[in-house]
């Protein structure tokens, strides 16, 4: 294999690894609390549909992702307050988010379907972006080095601060942190926010970097892939970054091989679609012969705190 | 016109429901005609839902507003949700109903049997019933003519195909592109790439990259985004084209034509016929001569001499001296599949499961 291939491999490889990463670094946070919201595609699909049309309406790039952020942050607030304060059901209330999520993007989109906008690309200078080899670091969107940077972050916050400890301890008991004073609901809710912001700014990279135009259902399901991305990782931020890279590894292999044709044919497309959800139980199962019963995810995750007194 | 959701097509179908039917005699004419379209999606997606709604207006424009009455039912599921709305159709008194999918055809099928007195009308379906007709137009015709311009323009002699899911209408648009553009240059090579969706915008991005990226430089669709397109500005190859509608604002200098689907002609010839009470149960299936498929405008940068030859394979096909299946065919095994002198005809057509020599799939 060539190297100018390679390079172009891992740009498109990159590209497609983002959206997962920063959707799947909101979910930790907010798994890490407690909380299982399954509601990331929907929060995507409003950060998506949003985010283009800041970005249409005003030609900036930039407001476009604050919008997303913002809007990502508010429609999980919807989702806090049903399972937070009114302790409704996660699971299902994350299902419902989902479907809002898809609803209100594709009424909220319609305006905005088949209008073009500029793609949000490479800041770098030409003789950086462009240089055949160099451009492996430098072609990108700023929002990958983001997402680089927030992987750091939330790894720093969860496990070298005070508040992440504290975080922490909500997530895998509850009970004890509101024993010792914290307020369990409060911290939650910041979690699910943060979740929000970052599954919206996700959801942003594909009208904005991927595929610069707005069209119902863009994000195609890969909310989904980010939520089996925290059980592939078992909640640890650097295997997060992995499993989001090599997701987006297999997916960027399936169309290069298809395009390459010949040897590469061999395995059916249908198997490609599917190697993230294989690679996710082969690792359940590995863990779970490993650690024996005890799992690796946060004690207290999807079940509703009620204070006592 | 009305457009209606469907929890409202619920409300009023319950309401008509009430109502008896009464029958409509055979070959009455009638004053004004009521027709309903069924769409799997909304007139804005700027593709195949849009193509509809505006053969319905222009239909309507053509006809006279005093002379028909549209219905619109946006958003409509294939299965069993579409079996409602279409009973719920028939029994508000629609005197001609048109479902714009494929997968509506149980549902109609069904639906026809019980209102023998309404006229339905599938597009791109497969069976017919006495009063139930499909339409579908020649997509392929035009996949000839951007084929003949991606031989002639192609720098690489490489192209790209990428589709949505190996069925018949797909591989023999492949077949089609591909054999115009190898009479243009003997060597041409198309990779093929399904991306498993009719509607996965980043995919087909990462798609049309990998293919750039293998020394693909005219790149063409059957999905109906721009996303591909896109790319192709972006990457700044020689292009690519249109898919259902013109996407030249996604990509200025990309955009070298469009295939384009016209449905007015065919829904102003079947209101008609209900009007004047001569409509037949049939079977449609036109394409470049019926004016159902047409080539947008040729992007400026295309010489004069390629638009010509494309030209001359879109009159070719209109006159009948040019078929896009005319033999020797050979397969991209080696296998002799048309013998000179034949042609894949319309009924071999949705048989076809192998590709032309030189496609790479």
């Amino acid at each position: 294999m060539n190297i100018d291939l390679t390079i172009a491999i891992i740009i498109t490889m990159v590209g497609a690894s983002t959206p997962l990463l920063l959707a799947a670094l909101g979910e930790l946070v907010v798994e890490k609390s407690g909380v299982l919201n399954l509601g990331v595609e929907g929060m995507m699909l409003t950060g998506a549909v949003v985010g283009f049309a800041v970005a249409y309406s005003s030609s900036n790039a930039w407001l476009g992702i604050l919008a997303a952020a913002f809007a990502g942050a508010a429609v999980s607030m919807i989702f806090a307050f049903l399972t937070l304060t009114l302790s409704a059901n996660q699971v299902a209330t994350g299902l419902a988010l989902t479907i809002f999520g898809a609803g209100f993007s594709s009424l909220f989109g319609q305006p905005y379907t088949g209008k073009p906008i500029e793609i949000f690309g490479s800041i770098f200078p030409p003789f950086l972006r462009d240089h055949p080899i160099l451009r492996v670091f430098f072609d990108y969107s700023p929002l990958v080095y983001f997402s680089l940077i927030m992987v750091f972050i939330v790894w720093w916050f969860l496990y070298k601060t005070r508040a992440g400890l504290i975080l922490r301890a909500v997530g895998e008991n509850d009970i004890s942190a509101h024993s010792i004073g914290y307020s369990v609901i409060t911290i939650r809710y910041g979690a699910v926010g943060f979740g929000g912001m970052m599954a919206g700014i996700g959801g942003a990279c594909f009208p904005l970097i991927l595929t610069p135009q707005w069209v119902e259902g863009l994000t195609g399901g890969r909310g989904w892939i980010a939520l089996a991305l925290l059980v592939f990782s078992a909640w640890k931020p650097a295997r997060l970054f992995l499993g989001a890279y090599l997701f987006g590894l297999i997916a960027t292999m399936e169309v290069y091989a298809k395009a390459a044709g010949g040897i590469f044919k061999i395995l059916p497309s249908e198997l490609w679609a599917s190697l993230p959800y294989l690679a996710t139980i082969i690792v359940l199962v590995i863990f779970s012969l490993r650690h024996k019963a005890s799992s690796s995810a946060p004690a207290c995750l999807g079940k509703p705190f009620i204070a006592t007194n | 016109m009305k457009l209606i959701n469907r929890r409202n097509a619920l409300k009023i179908g319950g309401a008509a429901a009430a109502l008896p039917l009464i029958g409509t005699p055979i070959f009455a004419q009638k004053a004004k005609v009521k027709a309903a379209f069924v769409l799997i999606g909304t007139p804005d997606d700027n593709g195949w839902n849009y193509a509809h709604d505006r053969g319905r207006l222009e239909m309507i424009e053509a006809i006279g507003a005093d002379k028909v009455e549209t219905t619109v039912v946006t958003n409509v599921a294939e299965g069993p949700d579409s079996e409602r709305v279409f009973r719920e159709l028939a029994q508000q008194g629609h005197d001609i109903i048109f479902g714009t999918s494929f997968g509506y055809g149980d549902s109609m099928l069904k639906v026809a049997k019980q209102f023998p007195d309404v006229k339905f009308e599938w597009a791109t379906g497969y069976k017919t019933a006495p009063n139930l007709s499909i339409y579908n137009a020649r997509f392929h015709e035009g996949r000839a003519v951007i084929g003949t311009i991606a031989g002639m323009m192609s720098e690489t002699g490489i192209g790209a195909y990428i589709g949505s899911f190996p069925i018949p209408e797909v591989v023999m648009g492949i077949n089609a592109f591909h054999l115009a553009a190898r009479k243009k240059n003997p060597d041409f090579i198309t990779k093929v790439v399904y991306v498993d969706s009719w509607f996965d915008p980043a995919k087909e991005a990462d798609a049309a990259r990998a293919l750039i990226d293998q020394g693909v430089d005219i790149i063409t669709q059957h999905t109906d985004g721009p996303a591909a397109l896109q790319v192709a500005e972006e990457r700044g190859i020689i292009g690519g084209f249109g898919q259902g509608a013109d996407m030249s604002a996604f990509a200025p200098n990309a955009h070298l034509t469009a295939i384009i689907d016209i449905w007015s002609p065919y829904y102003i010839k079947a209101v008609q016929s209900v009007l004047d009470g001569t409509w037949k149960s049939g079977s449609s299936w036109e394409g470049l001569a019926g004016g159902e498929v047409v080539i947008g405008p040729y992007n400026e940068k295309i010489p004069s001499e390629v638009v010509a030859a494309a030209e001359a394979v879109k009159e070719g096909i209109i006159n009948g001296s040019y078929h896009p299946f005319a033999g020797p065919i050979t397969d991209n095994k080696g296998k002799l599949r048309v013998e000179e002198g034949d042609i894949i005809d319309d009924v071999e057509f949705w048989s076809v499961d192998w590709y032309a020599q030189g496609v790479e799939a």
